[in-house]
């Protein structure tokens, strides 16, 4: 029951630290950039104003419109649920399969995209279309970094995975070099960061995730702000645990614990900067090429699959 | 001994001499003279490996049997004949402005180097070298290709540069796999692993999975160089944009080399592999080659074009023979390479002079050049009707040995083995007939031809078609019993 | 022979030919003149490190010359050539459009593929630590062959060309220690005399077709027109 009562505190940490995540790559960028930035928690202000505003509904929408933001929000909870964060010695690490995992951001994606056409105002049906040309570009992709990983340690338990490639030795995999390399550029066009989407921008014609959400308001808009929020921070984790495995407790032992989640949050700092600074050396780049940098995620994924199975086995 | 080193090394110094004194009025004559030199050293190292029987020089990086001596002394033969039909006709060729005095350098510099390349092909012992030299032999010749520098010519040129490139080098995988099989079997440390006589010797204990991968690469490999269909696209390119002794020399002798690097390895592979895998791959390849190009020659309208069709038809049916195997049909396929390399380059040599009457390669406008010049006329005439197969030629011969061979081993392949050579057959007389008694235009004029190179291969074709020399025949037979474990004799 | 028993060098070389092989993908995506050169040069400079790295692991230290070979050719000469002969020609900020990216990069793949049940008989026969990277070294030789089929501009085409010739280096490397120096050397000088000929055929071409566009030359066909 202990254990059940750890997943649940540490599902609810990560949905509660999350704006955090969020508000400290923006505070960097601003810093990178010469601003002097809002403080990272900034974005709890915002959703706490956006609790108290009033909802505004269009006459057309139906009831997918008023919907989706607690779906995608739930079912963005449910997918940081199977993301191990400082233990792999959860109950509930039975199920966290990262097949399930995309599944769910999957079913998130397609209320996203319902919700952005349902009104039918033209941005919305834009940005829905953006978004799921992308993703069916990203999916394969990174699914096929995911495979890289399983077949690496035989299994596609995220817990296993990460504990597996905690307890190896110091060993040079090429495959998983490829398949981190693909996770990194799929992360960043699956969280809408520059090159792919411009996260801090809501006037442009090139948006995608704000085009889709943008007849939003009140408590729906919060949720679905704090979806994309939590989709940052769960990416994220998934970068720092799996291309950095060390650091993440195998036992549930409590010094162990604390000794994690140290790492951890240093390795979410760290990714912020990583972040921080490459979206602000680089420019978003044009919508037509997104499919180009997504076919090279594929490929370094693919690669990544073919130099496990060409180099390393046997 | 010497005779060999003299014949490898009096091309590569005139290469060095002709790139300095091609563009002066006796670069013709030294060519000439270092062609004929080269024959002569030549014969003389056959002499030597008739009287005393193969020899492999100290260092064994060469190495001179039955197979390759009549194919060295072939090569110089045939480079010494071209040479002398080569200086008139390039002479006339930079009087109408065609080639200034740097491309001479070029041209005549890179002959010599076309034929040390060749002869090192020929005569060295290790694998690994002889794929250079046939690389080499592309290089040499790729600027020769595209000499005139016209769209047409340098599109020749790019193609035969890009497509024998990329052939050849996976005829290079294949020599490193068999390097690799070799070096499984071999002591540790020996640096011999590509040593053909190392090899030869070891050859049924190599890997058999790998000696046929490696054959297939090779196959790929030296068959584009020979012209198979379908890797043939860049040979009739190559040899009509060129000058025509290049053609001469293209059609007549590299086309050989590649495939004596084949069947080299051929008799590598066969003990290794206990099968008859690389003897159908070639069967097959042959075949298909021999069909198509007798079907292709229908549509030239180029006549330098029509006859490399009929070179890669030659070659296809060459493969075929080699890839048939028994002793009748290897006995054949040595034959044919001569008497092909013979009579095609004295093909070429007519058609360099038809084509100066005419001023044009076009068929369609080349027209009665018995009436012309006579004996062009009949070069052209008599080497067609030798290169078709007609008796008492020697091309009749190989070409009825190789039908004996067929009809003893694969009896179902003798039919449409003559239906190619009768739609060849037509192929060429179609239109041959017109160029040679048609009505010629108002004012052709005759062109300072010397014939005499023809009348000596066709002469020499004749021969071999009515009696094989003794020597001759003592030489393709131990070949024979070399690559088919049995003579004819 | 599963990785992690193998010494930190000859994961080196395992993770080295990884990089090979990514690398000639990224030559075959690669649209613009100088960043292909790049891309060459540093295939080359991957591949001289995994030569350095098999002579230390074999101890044939005759590897480490031809090493220098390919440190000389592959890295500096060829690539300084070629970025010499686009300055000259003025072609530097040309950018080539690729038919269909995509499907040529899952054509390379499938080329992987191919080059892996190719390469089986050979893995199975053979006792070296790094033997599984025969698999690599036919794959960059295959998809240097795509690219020399799918490019269109001559500069494209000749990288490709030398690509091909690092697979087939890299294969002798890895599958048998490299080559007997003669034939190193000869193949060297092939590769050398080749480099300097392709020069001397792009400003033929230029010169006679106005661009290095080598769709243009179509002049020679079958019929006559």
């Amino acid at each position: 029951m202990s254990g059940l009562l750890w997943a649940i505190i540490k599902t609810l940490c990560v949905i509660l630290l999350a704006p955090l995540m969020a508000g400290w790559v923006k505070w960097l960028k601003c810093r990178l950039q010469n601003r002097r930035g809002a403080p990272p928690w900034q974005p709890y202000r915002d959703l706490l104003r956006l609790s108290r505003k009033n909802v505004v509904i269009a006459e057309s929408a139906s009831w997918i419109f008023r919907m989706a933001p607690y779906i995608v929000f739930s079912v963005t909870c449910l997918a940081v649920s199977t993301v191990p964060v400082v233990t792999v010695q959860l109950p509930v690490a039975a199920l966290a399969d990262v097949i399930a995992l995309v599944g769910f951001l999957a079913l998130g994606r397609f209320f996203l995209a319902l919700a952005g056409m349902d009104v039918g105002t033209a941005f919305g049906g834009m940005g829905s279309s953006r978004e799921v040309t992308i993703s069916s570009l990203a999916e394969p992709a990174l699914l096929m970094a995911f495979f890289t990983l399983a077949m690496n340690v035989s299994s596609t338990n995220l817990s296993t995975v990460i504990g597996e490639l905690g307890r190896r030795d110091l060993t040079l995999y090429p495959s998983l070099i490829f398949a981190a390399m693909g996770l990194v550029l799929v992360a960043i066009a699956e969280t809408g960061r520059i090159p792919i989407d411009n996260p801090s921008t809501h006037l442009e014609l090139t948006m995608i995730h704000e085009a889709m959400i943008l007849e939003y308001s009140g408590r729906h808009l919060l949720l679905m702000e704090w979806a994309s929020m939590l989709k940052l921070t769960l990416f994220s984790l998934l970068i720092v645990n799996l291309i950095v495995p060390w650091g993440v407790a195998l036992t549930l032992a409590p010094a162990d614990l604390a000794f994690a989640a140290l790492i951890v949050t240093g390795k979410l700092m760290l990714w912020g900067m990583m972040l921080a600074v490459s979206e602000t050396i680089q420019a978003k780049m044009r919508l037509f090429r997104a499919p180009q940098y997504l076919g090279l995620a594929f490929i370094l994924s693919m690669l990544g699959m073919m130099s496990h199975i060409v180099l390393e086995v046997r | 001994m010497n005779a060999l080193y003299a014949t490898l090394l009096l091309p590569l110094v005139g290469v060095f001499i002709l790139a300095f004194a091609g563009h002066r009025r006796q670069a013709k004559t030294i060519n000439l003279v270092l062609c004929t030199v080269t024959f002569a050293t030549a014969l003389l190292l056959a002499l030597e490996v008739f009287r005393d029987g193969a020899i492999l020089s100290t260092g064994k990086l060469l190495y001179v049997d039955g197979f390759n001596v009549y194919l060295i002394l072939l090569n110089a033969f045939v480079g010494m004949t071209t040479a002398i039909f080569s200086g008139p006709y390039m002479e006339h060729e930079a009087a109408i402005g065609r080639v200034d005095a740097v491309r001479m350098r070029l041209y005549y510099s890179m002959y010599q180097g076309f034929l040390f390349t060749m002869l090192m092909a020929l005569s060295t012992n290790n694998l690994g070298i002889l794929w250079v030299s046939v690389e080499g032999a592309t290089l040499a010749t790729v600027l020769l290709v595209s000499l005139y520098r016209t769209h047409e010519s340098i599109e020749a040129g790019w193609k035969y540069f890009i497509i024998c490139g990329v052939g050849i080098s996976q005829a290079l995988f294949g020599t490193i796999l068999v390097y690799f099989a070799a070096v499984k079997i071999l002591p540790p440390g020996a640096e011999d692993g590509l040593l053909w006589t190392e090899l030869h010797r070891h050859a049924a204990d190599m890997d058999a999975g790998v000696l046929a991968l490696a054959f297939v690469f090779l196959l790929v490999g030296y068959g584009t160089k020979v012209g198979l269909v379908p890797l043939h696209n860049w040979l009739p390119d190559a040899h009509s944009e060129g000058p025509t002794p290049m053609s001469a020399i293209l059609s007549g002798l590299l086309l050989n080399i590649a495939l004596y690097a084949l069947v080299r390895f051929k008799m590598l592979v066969d003990p290794a592999l206990g099968n008859h895998l690389a003897g159908n791959l070639m069967m097959g390849f042959g075949m298909l080659s021999f069909s198509v190009a007798g079907l292709l020659l229908h549509r030239q309208y180029d006549i330098k074009r029509m006859f490399s069709y009929s070179s890669i038809e030659h070659m296809g049916l060459m493969t075929f023979a080699f890839g048939i195997g028994g002793p009748l049909a290897t006995f054949g396929g040595l034959l044919h390479m001569i008497v092909h390399s013979l009579t095609k380059s004295a093909i070429f040599i007519t058609v360099g002079h038809a084509s100066h009457i005419a001023g044009t390669q076009k068929m369609a406008q080349i027209r009665g050049l018995i009436k012309t010049q006579p004996f062009v006329g009949w070069g052209l005439m008599i080497g067609t009707v030798a290169i078709a197969g007609f008796p008492p030629f020697g091309v009749f011969t190989s070409e009825f040995l190789l039908f004996t061979a067929t009809v003893k081993s694969y009896p179902w392949l003798a039919p449409p083995l003559v239906i190619g050579l009768a739609v060849a057959f037509t192929g060429l007389f179609r239109n041959l007939q017109p160029m040679v008694f048609g009505s010629p235009p108002a004012d052709q004029q005759p062109v300072n031809a010397n014939m005499w190179p023809v009348f000596i291969h066709l002469a020499l074709v004749l021969w071999l078609g009515i009696a094989i020399p003794g020597v001759l025949a003592q030489w393709l037979n131990q070949a024979t019993i070399m690559l088919a474990g049995r003579g004819v004799l | 022979m599963l990785i992690a028993s193998l010494s930190l060098p000859e994961q080196g070389v395992l993770t080295l030919a990884a990089l090979i092989l990514l690398s000639s993908f990224l030559l075959l995506a690669q649209v613009r003149l100088d960043s292909l050169i790049n891309t060459f040069a540093l295939q080359g400079a991957l591949i001289f490190l995994a030569t350095v790295f098999m002579a230390f692991i074999s101890g044939k230290y005759h590897l480490l010359i031809s090493a220098a070979l390919t440190l000389f050719l592959k890295v500096f000469f060829i690539p300084g050539q070629l970025r010499l002969l686009v300055v000259r020609l003025n072609i530097r900020r040309e950018v080539e459009v690729i038919g269909n990216p995509m499907l040529v990069m899952l054509f390379a793949a499938g080329l992987v593929l191919f080059s892996y049940y190719v390469a089986l008989p050979i893995r199975e026969l053979s006792l070296l630590s790094t033997r599984n990277t025969i698999t690599i070294s036919l794959a960059v030789v295959l998809i240097g062959m795509l690219m020399v089929i799918s490019r269109r501009k001559a500069v494209a085409q000749v990288i490709g060309f030398m690509s091909m010739e690092n697979g087939l280096f890299f294969a002798a490397v890895v599958s048998t220690h490299g080559m007997p120096m003669v034939v190193e050397l000869g193949i060297a000088f092939d590769v050398l005399v080749a480099v300097i000929l392709f020069g001397v055929f792009f400003f033929h071409i230029r010169t006679e077709i106005g661009s290095l566009d080598t769709d243009r030359l179509n002049h020679l066909t079958e019929v006559d027109r």
